[in-house]
């Protein structure tokens, strides 16, 4: 059994440790890093919980192990607000109770990111297509996807002042 | 839920990986993507003594236009092949079925050298290579085999790599221009295994009429099934509704399906049948079918 050395940049910040090779990426980020955004649920890709952002695709982090990740660079839900500004996919949600026990949240948070950079103006079952891969038992989905159309209209007008 | 404890080696090579498979003799496992293979560590259905990451090698990931097939690296995520244009072009089946592949976060990790070796029943990618007779390239302390997917699944999660033999890339021929391709599919939930998959790509003749098809389904057998006596009858016909139920029949018929907690062998091929009727009607839209007709 090995350990060994990794090094990745979680939400902009340089980390090191040592691992053992079986650590996954979801328990490194939590364990080591701290970021205990990073919900692990059903621990073999299903749930969706621990999804993070890996090289700028999300990815699970269950599923992944942490020396596959080493030198990537790794985002989770603490890196979505901007200092104390919520990213305009958090205030909708916030907005529009788009959660409840909030242990969801975070996977849906980021994968819902990567929906709306692909695919701006998302119909409802484009959506809730992508929302598929997660697993919310609270809220029923819908508050969910409102608040994602509400975020994608928001993204839509913010993008087109930058514009 | 955590894997056991093993040994990692991030291979800096094809060779280098072959001789860390060879030096574990059967125990060394090949880390791809690992969107199969971390779960079955995690509920410790899989437990090799080292695991060989080929996450390093830049060299096996890329999509290539050789002159009658198209070469894709054994490194290429899903999600690479799902959005390539190259590939939408030349090999228009590939992309409609991986958007069946689970998720597209799991796309974002998947490889298709991954789920080759893998080789699940249910899977999208090995129907399709089997639909569409492509090669399997693997690489082994002696060198570079090509196997046709035919030979390449054996049966249940088993194929004709060796222990120390990794895939390397898949050749896949390139569809004619303007071939009709569909995927029905059957799961439980989006983005779930299917429980049967049916996979189509049809060429039309200048009159209309079929002039090849190629059918395979997943899901119906311990390994893809080709539609072999489907594809028969259709070839040389016009598409009309009695020769599109016919052809699904034969589709069902080649198939051997099993029992499991999703659903009986009887059920399967049954739900096979439906299937592929839908999944050459959508190949074949109804305008085109009444015209021919």
């Amino acid at each position: 059994m090995t350990s060994l050395d990794v090094t990745m940049t979680v939400n902009g910040r340089t980390v090191t440790g040592r691992v053992e090779a079986r650590r996954t990426l979801a328990d490194f980020l939590r364990k080591d890093c701290a970021a205990t955004g990073v919900h692990l649920g059903c621990e073999h890709g299903v749930c969706g919980a621990c999804t993070v952002v890996l090289d700028g695709c999300t990815a699970r982090s269950c599923c992944t192990l942490a020396v596959q990740a080493d030198g990537a660079e790794v985002m989770t839900v603490e890196g979505l607000a901007d200092g104390t500004d919520l990213h305009p996919l958090q205030e909708a949600f916030w907005a529009r109770h788009g959660l409840q026990c909030g242990f969801c949240t975070p996977g849906i948070l980021l994968t819902m990111r990567e929906l709306l950079a692909d695919n701006p103006d998302p119909s409802e079952e484009e959506i809730r297509e992508s929302l598929s891969g997660n697993i919310c038992r609270c809220t029923g989905y819908q508050f969910i996807v409102e608040a994602v159309k509400d975020a994608a209209a928001v993204l839509r007008a913010s993008s087109a002042d930058r514009g | 839920m955590k894997p056991a404890p093993l040994d990692y080696i991030r291979a800096t090579s094809v060779a280098h990986a072959v001789q860390v498979l060879a030096e574990n003799d059967g125990d060394g496992k090949v880390l791809a993507g690992g969107q199969s293979l971390v779960p079955l560590l995690a509920m410790r259905l899989s437990q090799p003594t080292v695991l060989v990451d080929l996450g390093g090698l830049g060299e096996l990931s890329y999509i290539r236009d050789e002159s009658g097939h198209v070469e894709i690296g054994a490194m290429v995520r899903a999600r690479t092949v799902e959005i390539s244009s190259l590939i939408a072009d030349a090999v228009p089946l590939l992309p409609v079925a991986l958007r069946h592949v689970g998720h597209v976060t799991i796309r974002n990790r998947g490889t298709v050298g991954g789920s080759t070796a893998h080789a699940d029943p249910a899977a999208e990618l090995p129907a399709v290579l089997r639909a569409l007779d492509a090669d399997v390239v693997v690489t082994g302390p002696s060198g570079s085999r090509t196997i046709g997917a035919a030979d390449f699944f054996q049966g249940f999660l088993t194929t004709a790599l060796a222990p120390d033999e990794i895939v390397t890339a898949l050749r896949v021929p390139k569809s004619a221009p303007g071939t009709r391709v569909a995927v029905q599919e059957f799961a439980r939930r989006h983005g779930d295994f299917a429980i049967v998959a049916v996979f189509a790509a049809v060429e039309l003749g200048a009159s209309g009429e079929i002039a090849a098809a190629r059918i395979a389904v997943a899901g119906a057998d311990q390994v893809p099934v080709r539609a072999a006596a489907a594809e028969e009858l259709l070839a040389g016909q016009d598409p009309s509704p009695a020769v599109l139920r016919a052809a699904a029949a034969e589709v069902a018929g080649a198939t051997r399906p099993f029992d499991d907690i999703h659903g009986t062998a009887d059920y399967r091929k049954k739900i096979t049948a439906v299937l592929a009727r839908r999944c050459l009607e959508q190949a074949l839209p109804t305008a085109e079918r009444s015209s021919a007709a």
